[in-house]
């Protein structure tokens, strides 16, 4: 069984991002970049899977030519090969999951497991795209996976709770934060990774027009709130309370 | 404009995330409804009473009991040959349906807008809403969710929708409802509670997070949140937490007990109306943004405050 995981390389989500001054985007220059956290989940979910059944793991990435650091990361923490589809501008998720449906032709998997969102853009889009064009079932913000013949349940976080679906293979999953957590590659691995295969490709390899469908005419910070009072003990807190009509 | 509003609901009763997206929805253009389900009739009677409300369709199948994408996506493209733009929700059904729709459509959907700024304009929050981008579509047809605390909630009563029947698109074999955990609360929901008491990592435990953070609520009158990592260590269910990836909320007045103040938190709650933070360490960055700070030790200060209050 093989199982394909994309994964793309953002802004570190320990580092707060700083709108750039001319309005243009977030400042990338000189800044710590990683793998999509999400991503990370979805790279060790197919990782798991090995002792159930999984053969073989493909990571795939869409970007500049960077990206291959983030591969270099995912092949180290136990994928098998990896695809960096070369493209120095943006592409969005309409154009990412058609690039991905070219790859799944290509490569058919029968599982292709995503992280829920990209934690730049937190479009949450790309599996529930990528499961539609190519009429495949969708098992979306999974907190657990099982693999059964021909089929795959997965519980999922809904608002409320949680819901289990069973898809028939092959199926898309996206990652919740809670399907489990990602190692870290040992250093041998991370040595060991830089022997593992990896192809370049393109958008126009592949036949895809990633020409982009929205235009962002501006990006600018959200408004500030500001630090508040601060109260010295319980008496004075719900003394404020009261005072904005909070008592009970 | 056309519009076609996905209604989240629960069988019987319109969710107040579906309010916020109709009035979204009409500052596009001609607002109709889409309620799929099975045995929706009271939904759809409901949905029909919104404000402003044109068409009321109604898709009533066993294939959609459950709201599997699979099934409703291809029922959402054959109604979206007469509407210019589909509108659902953030919430999870919306979130799970809509970009389905939009690759089927060919279309790049907008998430979680704040804001209309014109037919093909809109605000949205990227970076865990540390940057807003106003963006341009160029498609001809829209596929949009909508972020409930950024719009008004239309008003439920008022509205003459025509309700009109649509035939199932029946079911595509791909996916089956296993089953739910749906934990009963009956405390108000986090989107749309008007109070809301959130519990961190420093609460220590689940029962503990339950001995002190419960009480304060029930007090209040509040609905109960929690931070990413109080859920990660299992001190609260998930559908309770509130931030970037969790629930995005923006009530009256957002308590938040012993939790430091992560990026990923505050995207979720910076815009409630006033925030109160309890926490033992002063250097916190919960409090560059709470309105009334209070600096202890909250296994004392919450037992006093909800006995105070």
């Amino acid at each position: 069984m093989k199982v394909l995981v994309p994964v793309k390389r953002v802004l570190d989500y320990n580092v707060k991002p700083r709108v750039k001054a001319d309005g243009t985007g977030v400042d990338l220059a000189n800044v710590k970049m990683s793998m999509n956290p999400f991503d990370e989940i979805a790279v060790e979910e197919a990782i798991r899977l090995k002792d159930k059944g999984v053969t073989e793991i493909v990571v795939v990435s869409i970007g500049e030519q960077k990206s291959q650091e983030t591969l270099r990361t995912a092949l180290a923490m136990g994928a098998d090969r990896a695809i960096l589809v070369v493209s120095e501008t943006k592409v969005e998720p309409l154009g990412v999951a058609k690039i991905l449906a070219k790859i799944v032709e290509e490569e058919k998997p029968d599982l292709v497991i995503l992280g829920k969102q990209a934690i730049d853009d937190d479009n949450n889009q790309t599996g529930q795209m990528l499961a539609g064009l190519l009429g495949w079932g969708q098992g979306t913000f999974a907190s657990k996976v099982e693999i059964a013949d021909g089929s795959v349940n997965v519980t999922r976080e809904v608002d409320g709770g949680a819901e289990t679906d069973t898809l028939k293979l092959p199926a898309i999953i996206t990652t919740d934060l809670r399907l489990n957590e990602p190692r870290y590659a040992s250093l041998p691995n991370i040595m060991k990774a830089k022997s593992k295969p990896m192809v370049n490709k393109t958008p126009a390899d592949l036949g895809v027009d990633v020409t982009p469908r929205l235009t962002t005419l501006k990006v600018v910070e959200p408004g500030k709130r500001s630090a508040g009072i601060k109260v010295a003990d319980v008496d004075e807190l719900v003394m404020k309370l009261a005072a904005m009509g909070i008592s009970k | 404009m056309k519009t076609l509003v996905w209604v989240e609901h629960d069988g019987s009763t319109v969710k107040d995330a579906t309010l916020s997206a109709v009035t979204a929805a009409s500052k596009l253009g001609e607002v109709h409804l889409l309620v799929v389900g099975q045995g929706v009739d009271a939904v759809a009677t409901a949905a029909a009473k919104i404000a402003g409300v044109g068409k009321v369709h109604v898709a009533d199948d066993a294939a959609y009991a459950h709201a599997l994408a699979e099934n409703v996506a291809p029922l959402v493209v054959e109604l979206m040959a007469t509407h210019d733009a589909f509108v659902a929700p953030s919430t999870t059904h919306g979130k799970n349906i809509a970009p389905r729709v939009a690759a089927l459509l060919d279309v790049m959907q907008i998430s979680d807008i704040l804001s209309v700024e014109s037919e093909d304009t809109f605000t949205r929050p990227i970076y865990a809403g540390n940057a807003i981008a106003t963006v341009q579509s160029s498609d001809a047809k829209k596929v949009i969710t909508v972020r409930g605390t950024a719009f008004d909630k239309a008003a439920t009563e008022g509205g003459t929708g025509e309700i009109e029947t649509v035939a199932s698109t029946g079911d595509k074999g791909l996916s089956t409802f296993a089953g739910s955990e749906i934990a009963a609360n009956t405390r108000p929901e986090l989107t749309s509670a008007k109070i809301i008491v959130s519990g961190g990592r420093a609460l220590g435990s689940g029962e503990q997070f339950h001995a002190l953070i419960d009480p304060l609520a029930d007090k209040l009158g509040a609905g109960v949140g929690a931070s990413r990592a109080a859920v990660d260590a299992g001190y609260a269910p998930n559908d309770y937490q509130v931030g970037q990836t969790g629930k995005i909320v923006a009530p009256e007045v957002y308590v938040a007990v012993g939790i430091s103040g992560a990026i990923q938190h505050l995207a979720g709650m910076k815009d409630s109306k006033v925030i109160i933070a309890i926490n033992k360490d002063e250097d916190a960055p919960i409090f560059q943004v709470a309105d009334i700070g209070l600096v202890g030790d909250l296994f004392k200060i919450v037992p006093e405050l909800t006995e105070k209050l």
